[in-house]
């Protein structure tokens, strides 16, 4: 899939053409640079590498300077692959989000906020057991049975539990394109996207 | 934040409504599509808060219809809004003039600033 990296920026509402009032995310896309064009024949598959966001020549180690120089470019931050761009890119190039001028649903690849460790209601949608009163206590965010007793002996696997929730990485599939202003690589797009400001998106057609 | 500054600018809405405060009187001339014909509808009451900034912040008016109060919350960049009428400015001491929801009658007058 053609893409991009990106980065969240925050989250505002437009008026559409019939005057609903739309929330919407604001993206930064891009500009990215193309890193390295891996071949069939000297990697074993096809992808175009991408860099996105300058990082600190200082933080920068020598064989990374080295995988840089040879695209001729500064240090990047993030690095991703993509496929479907075809013979029509050089090393060296830069994408902007102009990438997606003719686009109407975009896909928003990201890792949602860390929620820490969280009981089965909020994790998994349990309903919790039973009620708050009539001589009830205690059990109102509860899981429940986990399965059977002297058989199967043994609980399964996979059982839904209490545990770590969130910090996975989750797409918002057909988000539609509200906007592009493309001075700045902005790519507006209706609908929520995974994580919080500032964290890394992958953005593909 | 500095992108976000440059999208609110693009998306800022062209049209310019004078300026109020909580406690003034205005009337809102508000579009309202009824199948295919469009006619417009004024709402005039005291503002009771603003909300928000740039293009997605909202007013409320409070007027009171026959003696039941009722509130209409504006977002400033709806398209639905023709224009804004400024009637009375409202003198009062707070941003946020809630008080106003229990008083009714005489109690419920706002005093005009003088300027």
């Amino acid at each position: 899939m053609q893409g991009l990296i990106g980065k969240k920026v925050g989250m505002t509402s437009v008026f559409n053409e019939e005057g609903k009032n739309i929330p919407c995310t604001v993206i930064k896309a891009g500009p990215c640079v193309i890193t390295q064009i891996k071949t069939k024949e000297k990697d074993g598959y096809e992808v175009v590498q991408l860099g996105f966001d300058d990082k600190n020549e200082k933080r920068t180690s020598n064989p990374e300077k080295g995988h840089f120089k040879k695209a001729n470019t500064t240090p990047k931050r993030k690095l991703i692959e993509f496929t479907g761009f075809g013979d029509d890119v050089k090393l060296g190039d830069t994408l902007d989000v102009e990438l997606f001028n003719d686009d109407t649903w975009v896909d928003v690849k990201g890792i949602t906020k860390g929620k820490g460790f969280q009981g089965v209601v909020k994790r998994h949608g349990f309903k919790g057991v039973g009620d708050k009163t009539h001589g009830q206590h205690n059990r109102e965010r509860a899981p429940g049975s986990l399965g059977g007793s002297s058989d199967p002996s043994r609980v399964f696997k996979g059982m839904r539990m209490a545990g770590r929730d969130g910090g996975k990485q989750v797409m918002a599939i057909s988000l539609r394109v509200m906007k592009i202003i493309p001075e700045d690589n902005i790519l507006i797009v209706k609908g929520s996207v995974p994580g919080p400001n500032g964290s890394y998106l992958i953005i593909t057609k | 934040m500095d992108l976000m500054k440059v999208v609110n600018k693009e998306l800022a809405s062209d049209k310019n409504f004078p300026k109020f405060n909580a406690g003034d009187t205005i009337t809102v001339h508000y579009k309202i599509i009824e199948g295919s014909k469009e006619r417009i509808q004024q709402f005039r009451g005291v503002v009771i808060q603003k909300k928000g900034s740039g293009h997605t912040a909202t007013f409320t008016v409070r007027k009171m219809s026959g003696n039941i109060g009722v509130e209409r919350i504006f977002p400033v960049g709806s398209p639905f809004i023709d224009k804004i009428e400024i009637n009375k400015h409202g003198k009062v001491r707070r941003a946020r003039i809630f008080y106003l929801k229990k008083l009714t009658g005489k109690s419920a007058r706002i005093k005009e600033k003088k300027f």
